[in-house]
């Protein structure tokens, strides 16, 4: 962003004060388009523990770009979740700024911030679906709850479940799907609102690896299908690996490398990024090595 | 027929005599009254306390803490006092309201301030008890705090709610026998006239009977619905 649009941007912003989020996030996106859809600026989060309070986020500063699919990388209490629980304030930050396509989520009133969510979707490691309703009312509750007309929401939620391959088992109950099903379910569950971007917090971390990558394939259709920007929460490499152009290392609550995958996996400055590349060079020369291809 | 004259199998084969049935079918029909409308009355409120409670949690929907702990405070000392005790001091409520402190329904009150309170705990223990990422996936739909409790944590917890309530209502049942003894007719009246001030031990046992039926009929009719929700749902 030069000046002039910066400058530009700050009088719109005054402008549109006043106006409802969605139209002011048309406002904005007119001059974002290239640039950046989400920027996270300063990001803190502290939990009050037994031990005194913990630093989860400690300045987290991130931009992601409409329509990628961003990995976010780390070892187990870096962070990673919290910051995608941040961005939908699931967790509500300490200090910091949030812009979701110039909208600051920190800023929304209730009745905004509900609008909001129904525009993010958000997939978990424990599916944390409905089991008192079938996989048909999984799919269509975000739609009852925003008041859709019933033949739309059939309509939608049929077609949602076509993309994610369970027409079939819509009278079924989660109960009795595999973790593959229900991580689907859960899919559309997100999806069938249309929204504009998609949380995955380890969302394949459960299902073993023939499912993770199904699991996987399906995000990257769906994004480039619709253009949803997804942010990929994970402590898996092959799942950056697989889906992601960019991703960032986390690492006791602070980005510590970002950039391109495979510039950091070959060329990582970190600690952690640098144990990630390890394993993922490893991996690549096993890969290699049962391929017939040697070192 | 008495047991201090009467032997034990004479007096078991006298319980199942027609006088005896007679005389105790219109107290099943006071039992049965006042344990409808007591666990009608305790269903209703007690969910609605017991829902107040987990969303003013402190770890809730909305957090309140002085309503929580005040409630908490209140149901508390409600459930600290025996039934016998709570019968006794809402003998002046129950003439507020009905005119006389005596009855079948002057009682309905006492048991409904001794086990609403027992009730809403149950209630809370098993709308705590639910997963908390559901709720998480319901806030992240962009939920309202009624849509969750209404539209997802009752739904959810239904079978649990369902085993809860079939103990309560089993408490309900023993104390409507007690509050036999204060003029509330139903079993508990029979037992206490007939089996203890006149040694018709016949009539004591029908009325054991009556009381061992019945709490078997409502645990089981509980347990039957609330497993079969739960093999329709696939989780058993």
């Amino acid at each position: 962003m030069n000046g002039t649009t910066r400058a530009y941007l700050m009088k719109s912003r005054k402008e549109c004060a006043t106006c409802l989020p969605h139209q002011r996030a048309k406002l904005y996106s007119r001059h974002n388009i290239m640039g950046d859809y989400i920027e996270i600026k300063n990001l803190h989060k502290t939990y009050p523990t037994q031990n005194g309070p913990l630093e989860v986020l400690r300045g987290v500063d991130l931009s992601i770009r409409k329509g990628e699919i961003f990995g976010a990388i780390g070892f187990s209490g870096a962070g990673k979740s919290t910051l995608a629980r941040c961005i939908n304030r699931l967790e509500i930050p300490d200090k910091g700024e949030i812009l979701i396509d110039g909208v600051d989520i920190l800023k929304l009133s209730k009745q905004e911030l509900l609008r909001e969510r129904r525009k993010i979707g958000m997939i978990f490691q424990t599916f944390n679906l409905f089991e008192a309703k079938t996989v048909y009312r999984n799919i269509s509750y975000p739609l009852e709850i925003s008041g859709v007309p019933k033949e739309e929401i059939k309509r939608r939620v049929l077609d949602t479940a076509e993309l994610v391959g369970l027409s079939d088992k819509l009278s079924a109950y989660p109960g009795g799907l595999s973790g593959g099903q229900k991580q689907r379910v859960g899919i559309a569950r997100a999806l069938v609102n249309d929204p504009h971007l998609l949380l995955s917090d380890e969302a394949t971390s459960a299902l073993d690896p023939q499912t993770t990558l199904q699991i996987l394939e399906l995000l990257k259709e769906i994004n480039k299908a619709t253009g949803i920007t997804i942010l990929m929460i994970t402590h898996e490499l092959d799942a950056i690996k697989y889906t992601c152009e960019r991703m960032a290392v986390l690492e006791d609550g602070l980005i510590i490398e970002s950039g391109p995958v495979n510039e950091i996996f070959h060329n990582p400055h970190s600690h952690t990024g640098e144990l990630f590349a390890k394993v993922f060079l490893e991996f690549q020369r096993a890969d290699s090595l049962m391929n017939g291809e040697g070192i | 027929m008495s047991l201090l004259d009467t032997p034990l199998w004479e007096v078991i084969k006298g319980s199942f005599a027609p006088e005896v049935w007679g005389r105790i079918a219109p107290a099943i029909f006071e039992t049965l009254y006042m344990t409808l409308l007591s666990s009608i009355i305790m269903l209703i409120l007690g969910l609605l306390l017991g829902i107040m409670l987990t969303v003013t949690n402190p770890n809730g929907l909305v957090p309140m803490a002085s309503l929580y702990t005040g409630s908490g405070w209140l149901i508390n000392c409600l459930r600290s006092l025996p039934q016998m005790i709570m019968i006794i001091l809402m003998i002046p409520v129950a003439r507020l309201f009905f005119g006389k402190s005596y009855g079948t329904n002057a009682c309905i009150i006492a048991i409904a301030a001794s086990c609403i309170p027992m009730y809403a705990r149950i209630v809370e223990s098993s709308l705590l008890d639910i997963a908390k990422g559901k709720v998480e996936a319901a806030k992240s739909i962009g939920s309202t705090n009624f849509q969750i409790i209404f539209r997802i944590l009752l739904p959810e917890t239904v079978p649990s709610l369902i085993r809860g309530f079939t103990v309560a209502v089993i408490g309900v049942i023993s104390m409507t026998a007690l509050a036999g003894m204060f003029g509330a007719g139903g079993i508990g009246d029979i037992a206490v006239r007939f089996g203890y001030q006149r040694f018709q031990h016949d009539v004591l046992f029908a009325a054991v009977y009556i009381l061992i039926i019945l709490v078997q009929l409502v645990q089981f009719i509980g347990d039957f619905t609330s497993r079969r929700i739960l093999r329709k749902r696939n989780l058993l």
